[in-house]
């Protein structure tokens, strides 16, 4: 070996192990700081780029110029609701809930809350109504209830939360990814309500040392990057969703079973049912009112329709539901909307829950006059 | 090539330059380069073509081989040997659907033994009679050069590779209602097509040396350049197969360096540049002018670090193994001119045509009977170049005319060239400059437009877009 290949190799060698000791130090540092919630404050939504009208959610990336993740700083920071502090004229309405909500096979100007917004509805002490979409899809009270959590820090002064049954059962709580993702969050609501939900559920996702590390995260880093640079198609096309041109219409003829999460006829108790966690969202909210929407659903006319509504409820299940919420209602003093029918069955597309662009103006027509009478009573 | 892939080449490069001995060199990169393109090939929805495709590729090779050879090499012991270590090879890969757990090297399951001896025995005695009747004839060597021009069209062309493909459904009896032109995914055959098409046009043009089967094939197939160039000259690559290669360590250190540049480049710049960049349909959905420049910069950038990245890839593996694959890309958006631009884009198929095409088709027009201007020699030869460099890419009307968009550049370049020549200006030469670079990247970047999309009205109207007249 000449004299130049051995000082070559000795310095090939000191650059090695410089960078496995500089890889080393940031991946401990990194575990030890976690600062992912900084991180996922950075973002150039509302500043580079407008904030998105509903948080991040997509199952086709590539189509849709979006993506699920669960980091939540990184969620909110790319919505509107994040962009500043609420005016002074501004009664702000936030509106949680499922994939209804969220506005599935809807454009961002065909939700919910868009179609509120555009109604462009004052109430009597000459504020602007403005109502923010923070839905997210899967049914789940506890999803609802991390939301919310979440979202109280953007000083809301209503809450709006459409539920239905299929968010009750206990087995929904902890089965959505977003609250399986953020377990120390979710174990804090669950202490803090003695929520009947096992904090220790094995589902929650409980990162090893070595998945907080910076190697570890890399999945969840290489997500939010994606979503700042996704940020730039949907600044340029307004697409957050990719909407396929034809779809499988929600379930006409069912099938006769009777059976609901493990639960048979007749007869439905509250405790079956996760009220208890509904219960601590209200609570949650404190000062801030919170209004109960029993969202509409498809009531089907076909094979098996006098065993079952629809795709998701046998009947008995449904009406004691409906029953029960009626009295917990009335018991808690909750602000009540039961609104399971008040859309006509052909409003309905791919699911019993999922409307069309005019079913979703007419739920926002009866949300919106709703609130607009909330409003008016509390000034 | 995955990521996957690059890490296991990097570390068998690595192994292989520190482990084995220098005359084993040539037959590690031979044999590693055949187990590669098999594992590379992609699957395809017709059966057992991951395998046929990686096995016509080297036989074609072998066959250009025994074609261009020297009559006085005929009986070397050395290729005879190469034969019988590819044939194994072949035969190995294809019987590999017997082992069980460690099938198998193509995507899926190899064709029957049944099926693959008898065809690997065919085409060896076919080859070897090509080889003893027909070495060096002009008509064999034109005729190969023919068939492989036909190939190579069918492959680009929407139309004929659906109805080559719907063909060879039939031959494997399966529907050829489902029949695409995506179907025959012949992953690399651009790049082995031209090089073997150079290597025909030097064996005709007196140019070619003597090559061992073995170096003509690796040349061929060498894997760190297989999927993404740069297509090489087999006369300096056969140059640095016969050198005495030592892996040191700052071989090891340069080579590192490059693959990383070049992941760093393809994995995380072109790769988050392509979650942005133009595409079919975000080109529709985009109607502010503002937003439609920023996915069209963002389609430059992510096509120069993808296909850079790949080069700098291909050569740092190269150096790894003592091949000094030629540059492809010099800082290409930095030039002052669109000449300048194309001599650092693509730079080894852009010599490639200027050696095959250009340079024949000029001389030609200047040497022949009737008398040419030379501005209308410089046209032809350049509009015809660039279409053709379109039309590599794919035979459609968006490439013809991105071909046009660029071959009309460079002639209205070449005249403003002669027209200022000698000329003093009177313009700051930075400044000068500047304007250059930001002129020709935009008239490149706007030809990214007929380049990314696949339809001219679509192109168009994205142009429109651009410039704020879309209605």
């Amino acid at each position: 070996m000449t004299e130049q290949t051995t000082a070559n190799a000795k310095m090939l060698r000191r650059v090695l192990l410089k960078a496995a000791l500089l890889l080393l130090v940031c991946n401990v540092l990194f575990a030890l700081r976690s600062p992912l919630p900084a991180l996922g404050r950075i973002s150039a939504y509302n500043h580079l780029f407008p904030g998105r009208a509903r948080l991040p959610f997509g199952e086709n990336p590539a189509k849709a110029y979006n993506l699920s993740l669960f980091q939540m700083e990184a969620m909110f920071a790319s919505h509107e609701i994040a962009a500043a502090d609420k005016a002074p004229d501004e009664y702000r309405v936030i509106v949680i809930g499922d994939s209804s909500v969220w506005g599935f096979l809807l454009t961002p100007q065909e939700t919910l809350t868009a179609y509120i917004n555009q109604a462009g509805h004052t109430i009597p002490a000459g504020k602007r109504v403005r109502a923010y979409n923070l839905g997210y899809p899967t049914i789940s009270l506890s999803k609802d209830l991390l939301l919310l959590d979440y979202a109280l820090r953007y000083q809301p002064d209503l809450i709006v939360w459409l539920v239905t049954l299929e968010s009750f059962p206990y087995e929904k709580q902890v089965f959505t990814p977003l609250v399986q993702q953020n377990p120390q969050a979710m174990r804090r609501l669950i202490g803090k309500y003695t929520l009947q939900v096992n904090p220790q559920d094995p589902q929650f996702s409980d990162p090893t040392w070595l998945q907080k590390t910076l190697i570890g995260q890399r999945r969840t880093l290489a997500d939010m990057a994606r979503l700042q640079l996704y940020g730039v198609l949907w600044a340029a096309t307004g697409v957050d969703q990719h909407i396929p041109e034809s779809y499988t219409p929600r379930q006409e003829d069912l099938a006769a079973e009777e059976n609901y999460y493990g639960l048979t006829p007749p007869t439905l108790h509250a405790s079956d049912i996760a009220f208890d966690v509904l219960a601590a969202g209200v609570s949650h909210a404190g000062q801030v009112p919170v209004l109960l929407v029993n969202e509409p659903m498809f009531v089907s006319a076909g094979e098996n329709s006098a065993i079952r509504y629809n795709f998701f409820y046998p009947r008995w299940a449904y009406d004691a539901y409906r029953q029960l919420l009626a009295e917990q209602c009335a018991a808690q003093g909750w602000l009540c909307l039961d609104l399971w029918d008040a859309i006509p069955g052909g409003e309905f597309t791919n699911s019993a829950i999922h409307l069309t662009p005019s079913g979703s103006a007419q739920l926002a027509g009866i949300i919106g006059e709703a609130i607009v009478k909330l409003a008016s009573a509390q000034d | 090539m995955t990521l996957n892939h690059i890490l296991f080449f990097s570390a068998a490069a690595l192994a292989a330059g520190l482990l084995s001995r220098p005359r084993w060199r040539a037959n590690l990169l031979l044999l590693g380069s055949v187990l590669a393109i098999y594992w590379l090939q992609p699957s395809t929805p017709i059966r057992n073509l991951d395998f046929w495709l990686p096995t016509a590729t080297l036989a074609v090779s072998v066959l250009v081989w025994a074609v261009t050879r020297p009559a006085e090499t005929a009986n070397s012991r050395q290729d005879l040997h190469t034969g019988i270590v590819l044939t194994l090879a072949v035969a190995g890969i294809g019987l590999a659907r017997y082992l069980g757990p460690l099938c198998c090297l193509t995507p899926t399951r190899p064709p029957q033994a049944a099926q693959v001896l008898p065809v690997v025995a065919l085409a060896a005695v076919l080859i070897w009679l090509a080889g003893r009747f027909f070495s060096g004839r002009a008509s064999a060597l034109n005729l190969i050069s023919a068939a492989l021009l036909a190939l190579f069209i069918i492959l680009k062309t929407e139309p004929l590779a659906a109805a080559a493909s719907a063909w060879l459904r039939s031959r494997t009896g399966q529907s050829t209602a489902f029949a695409s032109p995506l179907d025959i995914r012949w992953l690399g055959f651009s790049y082995v097509a031209f090089r073997l098409l150079h290597t025909l046009r030097d064996r005709l043009n007196g140019r070619l040396p003597g090559l061992s089967l073995s170096a003509l094939v690796t040349y061929v197939i060498f894997f760190p350049a297989f999927t993404a160039g740069p297509i090489d000259r087999v006369q300096r690559f056969s140059k640095d197969l016969e050198a005495d290669f030592r892996l040191d360590a700052e071989t090891v250190w340069r080579a590192g360096r490059r693959v990383l540049l070049g992941i760093f480049k393809k994995f995380v710049l072109a790769d988050s540049l392509a979650l942005i960049a133009l595409s079919p349909e975000n080109a529709l959905q985009t109607a502010s002018p503002l937003w439609m420049w920023t996915l069209v910069y963002a389609y430059a950038l992510r096509l120069y670090y993808d296909f850079s990245g790949y080069t700098d890839i291909a050569i740092g593996l190269g150096q790894l193994l003592g091949v000094q694959l030629p540059e492809n890309f010099t800082q290409p958006y930095r030039k002052a001119n669109l000449t300048a631009f194309w001599n650092s884009w693509h730079i080894t198929l852009a010599q490639w045509f200027r050696a095959y095409f250009f340079n024949p088709l000029t001389r030609t027009l200047r040497s022949g009977g009737r008398q040419w201007p030379l501005a209308a020699i410089v046209f032809a030869g350049q509009l015809g170049t660039m279409i053709l460099i379109g039309l590599w890419h794919g035979v459609t009307w968006n490439f013809f005319i991105w071909g046009l968009w660029h071959g009309l550049g460079l002639f209205i370049h070449n005249r403003w060239a002669e027209f200022t020549k000698g000329r003093s200006s009177r313009l700051d030469p930075r400044l000068a400059n500047l304007g250059g670079v930001l002129l020709t990247f935009h008239y490149v970047a706007l030809g990214w437009v007929w380049f990314a999309l696949p339809l001219p009205a679509q192109s168009w109207h994205t142009l429109q877009t651009l410039l704020g007249l879309a209605g």
